[in-house]
Parts: C-alpha cells; structure tokens; sequence
C-alpha cells in the first residue's frame, strides 16, 4: 500500500517545459481532482491530454497531462506526468496545487527507489540507487536547511513551542487526572489559543506566498486604450535599467514583455494590446487576451490620458481591475488637464514623457506596495519553498479542524488529534521529529506522581 | 525435578506468566522467595488509572487474571476522564492490599500444572544459548525448556533510608544476590534503577476532620468484562485528600544533604514521573503546596498510604515531615518511606516476543525490564508466558501490535527504544490512542486470547454474542429513518437539538453530540446489553476520527510487514550513515516499521535499507 507520491522532475528554473511527476495509487484521481479537459479516470493508459490545471477556479496554466497506468510505467505504479510551461512560479504552483490535493512530497531518489522495489529496474542498478538515495538526502538537506532561514524556523519553532505546552497540558490533565492544582485546560482556553496560532500561520503562509511571488517575479500588466502611452511607459521603465535588460517582443500576441529588476526583485512587465470594442477579428483576439491578463497579474498599471476625458473603455478598464493590486498612471501630465477621475480611487501617480519624474514615482510606488525595501534588507519571515507552505497549509487547516472540533462540542481528547497534527506538521517544516517530546516537556513542566 | 517452564518471582508479572504457561497445559514450577508476598503491592495500594486500567482490560481480554482478581479486592472503583472523551477513559480502582495477594494466591494454588516454590534462583542454566534451567542458592539444578524471570526489584537489591543502606527487597525480604552477575556474564547489559515509596500512617492517629473526602462512583464498575462485582457500590472505602505546608517545605529544605538521593547515596536512575517529595520540592520551587492522597491499604490493618509523600529521608526527619502535615500533627507512622535501588536489563536485548536475543528460552517481564507499575508488569508477564508456552508448542509467537494495544505500546517501546529511566505506561505514548479503548479491549484482543487457549469457550461464545448484537442495533439505527413530522420536531426541540427539515436516519441523529442512547431509545428498543449500546454509540459518534486514525495506523502496518532478516549484517549495508548503522546493528529490529521509529535512523536509512533487503532477495 503505497501512497501517491509527486515531484518536479525536471531542472528547475531553466527549459521551456517543466514536468511535474506523480506515482501511486492515487495518482490519476488527485491530478483529475485539478484538472480540466477530459476525465483523466476514464483515458486509456499510455495518451496525452491537453487541459488546464486548476487551483480551485484559478486557473493555474495550460498542460499536456501523460497517463500511464500500472504497471507499464517507470516505478509499475499508476504514473501520471504533467507537461507545463517552464518557469518556477507556474511549476511550483501546480506542484503546491497536487500537494494540497493530497499527494506527499517525494524522498530523495523516491521514484527510482519504487522502480526498483517494484522490480522495475534490475540489480545492477541497485548500488546506484543508493548512493542516490544517500547523496540527495544529503543534497536535499543542506537546501532545507539553507532555505530556512533563522527567524524563520525560529518563528516556527515557536509555534511548535507553544503547540508543545498546550498539548503537554492537556496531557497532563489525562494522565493525571486528579492533580487538583494543575491548570485543567478547558475548552475555552484551548480555543483561545488555538485562534491565535490560527492567525499567526494564517499571517505567515499570505506573506510567505507574497514573497514567493514577489522573488520569482511581479508580473505586470500595463493596461490602456490605444495611444495613451502604455509602450512609452514601459520604454521608460526598461531604458532606466539598461544593463539588465531583457527584451522580447511578442509580436504575434501583440503583446511585448520586458524584465526589470527593483531593489533586486524581478518585475515582469507586459503591455498589452489596447482595450476598445472592436468587430476586428485579429484585434478581437488581442483584447480578450488582455483582459484575461488582468487575472494572471499580480500588479496592474493603468494608464490614462490626461487630456482627455474618460471613455466608455476607460471605464471598462477600472471597473474590471478594481479588485486587484493595481496603480493608475495619469500620463501626459504636461497637457491640459481635461481628464476628471471618478471618487474613491488610489495609488495614483502622474507622469509624462517628456521627464524622468513621474517615472521615478512610478517606482517608488510599485516599491512601496510590495515592500520592497523590507524584502532587500531580508528583514522578513517567510517559508520559501512549495513543501514549506504545503506543510504550513497543513498545519493551517489542522487549527480549523481543531475549530471546527472545538464548535461541535466534542471532547477534548478529540480537538487534540488535530492539535498533534499540526504539531507533527510544523515539525517536519524544520526537520524536528524527536517522537518523546511532549512526554519530556510533560515531566519537566508539572509536578506529578507517588 | 523437571519442568516445561519455570517462573522466577512472584509478582504481578510471575503471576500472569505462570497461569498463561498452566493455562495452555504446560508443567509449570513458580519460585518465589516468600510465598505470603505473592502478588504483593509493595507500593501504591491500587490498581488501573489513565493508560493503566486500559492494560488491565486488555490483560482481561487476553485471559489473564490481573482483572479478575482486582475486581475481588477493590475497596472503591472510579472512572476517570469521562468528560474528556471516549479514548482516554480509565478505571482505577482502590484495592485491598490483603484480599488481592490472597485471591491471587487461591488461584494460583488451584491451577492445575502449576506447582510454587520458595527458594532462591541465583544461576541460569545456560548451553550453547539456550536455557536449560536454573540453579537455587542452596546449588540445586531444575531443568526446563524455558525459563521467565519476573525479579521485580530483587536483583541486588538495596534500601535506602538517608545514608543507610541496607540489601534488601521491600518487606525485610533477601534480595537476590548473584543472578544479575550471572546475567551480566551472560552478555546482558545491566541498568542501575531506583524508585521510592511514602510512609504508611495509623489510621487511628490521623485527624480526618482537615481532610476533604475523595469517593468512588455510585455506579458499579468492573475491570473483567466477566462483569462481576464483588463490592458495595454504597459503600465503598472513601480516600482522603490534604496538601503539605510551607513548614513541610522547609524541614525538607533543611534536611535535604540528609536524604539519600541529595546525599549522594543513590546509584540509580529514578524514574522522572515518580519524583519524590524533596524532588518536587527541589524541582517546582515556586510551587507553595503539593496534594497527598491518604488510602487505606486494606479493611483488615490500619496502614494508610501516603500518596505523594514518596521520600528518601531518614527516619527522624520522617517524623518532621510527617507532623507538619495538617490532620497529622500526632500521626503515628507504621512504616517508614524508602528509595529502593535494584538491577534491570537493558530492554533492547529483547525481541518482541520478550524472549532474550542472547538466551534461547529466556524471557522477562515487569521491572526487570526497567518498568515500574503493576499493571505494565502483568501486562509483560502475561504476553511472556503465552509466548514461552507458543514457543513450546513449536508455534509463532503473540506479538501486539501498537495499533492494537498499549502492551504492544510498550513492549515495542522497550525493545525499540530502551529505557534510561523506570517507564511508565502514558495515554501519550500510543499514537493511535483513539482506537486504544477502555470500551473495546475485547474488540481488540478477544481472538487472540481464544486462539492461544487462554478464553474458554463460554467467554467467547459471550464475546460472540456481543459482536452479533453490536452489528444488529448498527443496522437498526442505519435503517430506521425519522421524519420532519410535527410531533418528531417538537420531541427534538424539546431535548434541544434542531429540528428536522427532510428525513435522516437514526445512525445520522446519533452523530449529532448531544444525541445520546437516551433520546434514541424515544424511537426504537436499545440493546439491553450497556456495553453493546455505547460500543456502538461511541462507534458512529466519532466515526470520521477513528477511521482516520485506522488509515494511518494501516501506513504503519504495511511497514511492519516488511519484515528484516535478523541475520542481516548491517556492516555489509552500504551507504547507510554511521549512527543508523550502529543503531539497528545494536537493536535489531524484526521489521521496516520498527526499523523506522529508532531515534536516529532517517527516511534515507529505511530507503537505503529498503533497496538493500530487496536486493538481497533477488540475489
């Protein structure tokens, strides 16, 4: 009985494709659970499947999803391998996604151990396998621990600490019952502090996702009717920045993209095509591309003409992005001002091209939504990797089962069951897993016995 | 003389041992170093608690006698944690220090095969690893085909009181002077352990007027699923609670150089759960008072057990100590406290079975193997005596498994982890506690007892019975379906739950907590038979949890399958880090899963180990 297990297989960071690699039992059912297209349970083994992954109603990217059923696959398991656009943010998103959907992150060497337990792979291989196994575990530990910075497990190991007293309290109350000057946990105060933890992680997973994004890339979309300067903008943005400048012109999608690094954190800039209602067929692909970039963005800048009165368009622009992240840039500021702006709007800047100024705002504006400063001082905590938010997630959702324990009135000895979960799940985000702690901590804390 | 099997001792752990052995038909010789002291509480006088009393079911189940016998001698039974769910209730019961010894001693006399002795056992019989017999301080041999060392804490044993130190067990009873030598030659690693137990107080010279009364239940309980009470649930023998003073405190602070354990005295390694009075207060500094319980040891004598008091001082500052504490301000002490100090081994030199790796035919159970409790040592005596006798019978031996019982618990715990300290049985030690009930003990156990001879026909047939009936009242609730009708809705509001808006089925009412049996039986019959009713009741309310639970506990048996040849030699194993390799060489386990829970043996390791077994398979 082996659970289902998934990995990124290919090099991260680098290719056009990344796959991303599941086996087990549960494979096809977990991957099918995320995915749109045809039903994944009913494909005849050893196809491809063009669809979408999912993450809940996000859509995450467009994939080639390869089936091979047990046992004519690598590890003779049900093996299931995702073909998705290259990129850390994309590939990492669907890894997070299988994971959340019930996979477990792979070992070391995880697959071709199971090939080679499955009689897959013969004998001669097996001493490579080891050797395997041995120097990624090694390898995989030194990232860990790299990638966990010291406020960060700290951060964590206070968490754990705090798990470790409640749980050892209500244990103290069960083994020893009748130690009348033992605080008894009651309901209440597990639930108290249950909702505080609950808060901190929920706090520590949103940042971390946060930073996540931001270290792997803003993505930008500069949204406009046509002629408002939306390329001059972006013209400006990339020529500030000469030396690490990436250039690629998407002229097919009319959409032409460009890489700028702020305060060492990377903004991916995309222009699009203008914005207006058209019966053009060719335009009409443009701009229902556009509007679907909105979705995708993690930042939207919307520039509007200063000389000129609000249009139907314009509307249209603001009301679709009104829900996210988003700047308004009033360009041509050295014209007449014809242009008035509805209430209630903010992170409005002004500019022209004819200066550096508005530009410059630009930049301080983008800097100061993101935090920018704070991340390139790295004075910040947060969980860097898909397996560390994946378990933080975990973790998160154990306190809302222990919640929801907590509001059907069940026993206490039931809302510790997720408690100790949750325990075991920090635990494993920074490598603790000594099975006698909260016994330890039980005989150092309270005073009991003959 | 000869025997199948020979027990050395006769506590709780001797006791179980040698029934199992004559139970299952085989000669049986039990040797004690005083016959009055079988099944002897030396220490607290009762018997269950948290984790505890759920062994003594389990003892029940497998048919042992621990819970039979218990429920003869209780002077007060109570249910502990019934408010904090359905895993971690436990009875506890207050026994009778002398009815216990007694029955135990009644049955014991009356099994067939079974023959007792008093003597001492200072040599094994040991050729070419296997055990051959024993041989007795006066140099007499007795030969068997197995042999179950039960010693408690007499292998070289010492009292400590202060900086006295006399050899010794409790009672003035002679320790067992060479046989922890002659286990050592053997090849055994031998632990120094320690442990105490409080002054005894004449009831007559206790003031009870500063005291508060701690009852039992006013329902009656048993621990055998027999379900014979022996006691009046009316009247039942009450305990009684008071706290030390700050002038105990400071008479301890004062005579501290003086006790034993400050003093320096104390070789052994005392057991962090059982701290003693000048421990706690050494301890928990900022603690201004700690509770001690006064329980009657028996209806026929007036000692009264000072629980909490537990100390190694001498006997003047005893006196001190005992007077300041209110309601003993005259207080009489019958019996003095003591430390004891004896020899155990060390755990990881044992299989699962609790047959010694080094001595074919060699088994333990109870505080030699670095336990303390009476419960954890029956609970050890009885899986040893059923696998002496399995082994006898040329069959594989009785292994629980940690999903299915707190003996499994802790004989993987001890084989597996070892002990630095005396362990105790902690409801926080199994991890699958959920399914580890005071309620389903036969649920779990009742097969295995009947399938190794130890549950007669009768009581299976019982169990039998119950399991049918369980599955029928199951189906009824599943089937019988209530309706949003005007007169259900208002029945349901009345004993404030929500009202129905489409039909549900009985199963699902009773899933919602604060439906009980009770409101059920508004609809249809519930069985007569209590513990069929709350079986299944606890069953459908906590459903969702106890599958999860059974789930990962299914992880963990695939892992226990995978079984490890125990001629492996872990030196041949490459690449498997140094630590890991000198652990697994040291403990052997029997199993991947065991393998997997040494502290300091990684994932890498089992992976390693894994693709290792494999390929040796294949070669």
């Amino acid at each position: 009985m082996n659970d289902t297990i998934v990995a990124i297989s290919t090099t991260m960071g680098v290719g056009a494709i990344s796959i991303v690699r599941l086996s087990g039992s549960e494979a096809v059912s977990i991957v099918n659970k995320c995915f749109k297209g045809k039903d994944l349970s009913k494909v005849q083994s050893h196809t491809i499947n063009y669809g979408h992954m999912y993450d809940g109603d996000e859509l995450i990217d467009e994939v080639l999803v390869s089936i091979m059923l047990k046992p004519k696959s690598y590890t003779t398991e049900d093996v299931v391998e995702i073909n998705c656009h290259g990129g850390i943010i994309t590939t990492n998103k669907i890894l997070e996604t299988i994971l959340n959907n019930g996979a477990r992150l792979a070992e070391p060497g995880e697959f071709t151990k199971r090939a080679f337990l499955n009689g897959r792979i013969d004998l001669v291989k097996s001493e490579a396998i080891m050797d395997l196994i041995q120097s990624k575990s090694e390898e995989a530990r030194k990232i860990a621990l790299s990638q966990l910075d010291g406020k960060t497990s700290a951060l964590i190991t206070k968490f754990r600490n705090n798990l470790k007293q409640l749980l050892s309290s209500i244990e103290v109350n069960i083994d020893y019952p009748e130690y009348y000057d033992i605080e008894v946990m009651t309901i209440e105060k597990i639930n108290e502090q249950v909702e505080k933890m609950k808060d901190e992680l929920s706090y520590l997973i949103k940042e971390s996702e946060n930073t996540a994004t931001i270290k792997n890339g803003i993505k930008t979309v500069i949204l406009g009717k046509p002629n408002v300067g939306k390329s001059s903008i972006l013209n400006m943005l990339l020529e500030q920045d000469k030396a690490i400048v990436t250039n690629i012109a998407g002229t097919t999608r009319d959409i032409v993209e460009g890489e700028i690094y702020l305060d060492g954190v990377l903004l991916n800039i995309i222009d699009t095509a203008g914005i207006r209602a058209t019966d053009d067929l060719v335009e009409k692909i443009g701009v229902e591309k556009s509007l679907s970039m909105i979705n995708e963005a993690d930042l939207i800048v919307v520039v509007l003409n200063n000389n000129e009165i609000l249009s139907q368009e314009d509307y249209e622009i603001l009301e679709k992005t009104k829900n996210k992240t988003r700047i308004i840039v009033i360009n041509k500021n050295d014209l007449n001002r014809k242009l008035t702006l509805p209430t209630g709007l903010t992170n409005i800047v002004e500019t022209n091209t004819n200066s550096v100024e508005g530009i410059k705002s630009l930049k301080e504006k983008i800097k100061e939504m993101f935090n920018l400063e704070k991340i390139s001082t790295k004075d910040y905590t947060y969980l860097t990797n898909s397996r560390q938010i994946s378990l933080a997630k975990k973790a998160y959702q154990n306190l809302l089962d222990a919640k929801e324990a907590i509001k059907e009135n069940q026993p206490v000895d039931i809302i510790e069951i997720d408690l100790k979960e949750c325990f075991d799940n920090l635990g494993e985000i920074i490598g603790a897993t000594y099975s006698d702690e909260i016994i330890d901590n039980l005989f150092e804390n309270f005073c009991v016995g003959k | 003389m000869e025997y199948e099997i020979i027990v050395v001792g006769g506590g709780h752990a001797g006791c179980e041992a040698s029934l199992a052995a004559a139970r299952k038909g085989h000669k049986t010789l039990l040797i004690t170093g005083n016959i009055k002291n079988i099944a002897d509480m030396p220490c607290n006088p009762s018997i269950g608690g948290p984790a505890k009393g759920i062994v003594v079911r389990e003892i029940d189940a497998l048919g042992g006698e621990m819970g039979k016998n218990a429920d003869k001698g209780a002077l007060q039974l109570k249910m502990l944690n019934t408010k904090k769910g359905p895993a971690v209730q436990a009875l506890r019961a207050q026994e009778d220090k002398i009815v216990y010894p007694q029955e135990m001693l009644k049955t014991l006399t009356k099994q067939p095969n079974l023959e007792i002795k008093e003597a001492m056992v200072e040599k094994l019989l040991v050729s070419n690893g296997k055990i051959e017999g024993v041989e007795l301080s006066d140099s007499t041999k007795i030969q068997s085909q197995a042999v179950i060392l039960t010693t408690g804490t007499y292998l070289k044993a010492v009292i400590l009181t202060g900086a006295n130190k006399t050899p010794g067990g409790p009672h003035g009873e002679k320790e067992s002077k060479y046989l922890s030598e002659n286990l050592k030659e053997l090849g055994f690693k031998i632990l120094r352990l320690k442990t105490g137990t409080p002054p005894r107080i004449d009831r007559s010279s206790i003031d009870y007027s500063k005291t508060s009364v701690e009852p039992g239940d006013s329902v009656a309980r048993t621990f055998s699923f027999d379900n014979r009470t022996y006691y009046d649930v009316k009247n039942q023998v009450p305990c009684n609670l008071i706290y030390t003073t700050e002038k105990t405190h400071e008479i301890i602070r004062q005579h501290l150089k003086e006790s034993s354990m400050y003093g320096g005295y104390v070789e052994g390694v005392g057991p962090r759960y059982c701290p003693s009075i000048e421990d706690k207060i050494v301890r928990f500094s900022d603690k201004e008072r700690h509770q001690l319980f006064l329980e009657p040891e028996s209806i026929y004598y007036d000692d009264i057990y000072l629980q909490g008091f537990s100390t190694s001082m001498p006997h003047n500052v005893q006196e001190e100590m005992v007077h300041s504490l209110p309601g003993l301000e005259n207080a009489k002490i019958l019996k003095y406290a003591y430390a004891i100090e004896y020899d155990a081994i060390d755990s990881k030199q044992l299989k699962q079975s609790l047959e010694t790796k080094l001595v074919e035919g060699l088994y333990t159970a109870g505080q030699i193997n670095g336990t303390s409790g009476y419960e954890e040592a029956a609970g050890q005596g009885l899986i040893a005596g059923i696998n002496a006798a399995l082994k006898l019978e040329g069959k594989e031996p009785l292994i629980l498994k940690r999903n299915e019982s707190y003996i499994g618990v802790l004989i993987d715990d001890l084989v597996t982890k070892g002990v630095k300290d005396p362990y105790r049985l902690l409801t926080s030690r199994a991890e699958y506690r959920l399914l580890l009930r005071h309620d389903n003990a036969d649920l779990r156990l009742r097969k295995y007892g009947y399938q190794v001879g130890l549950v007669d026909e009768e009581r299976y047939a019982k169990f039998q019975k119950k399991v049918y009936e369980m599955v029928e009242f199951r189906k009824k609730l599943e089937e019988t379906r209530i309706t949003p009708k005007k007169e259900i809705n208002l029945y349901l509001e009345s004993i404030n739950t929500k009202a129905l808006k489409d039909g549900i089925s009985l199963y699902e009412l009773l899933k919602r907590p604060e439906i009980t049996l009770e409101h059920i039986n508004h609809f249809i019959e519930i069985p007569q038979d209590q513990e069929v009713g709350e079986e299944v009741e606890i069953n459908i309310k906590y459903e969702g949890y106890i599958k999860k639970a059974e789930k990962e506990a299914e992880r963990m048996l695939s892992l226990e399958e995978k079984r490890i040849p125990q001629n492996i030699d872990y030196t041949k194993v490459p690449n498997l880090a140094s630590e890991a390799r000198q652990k697994l060489s040291e403990i052997n386990p029997t199993t991947i899963g065991q393998a997997s829970r040494i502290s300091g043996v990684n994932p890498a390791d089992i992976s390693i180990l894994m693709v290792y077994l494999k390929r040796s398979n294949n070669e």
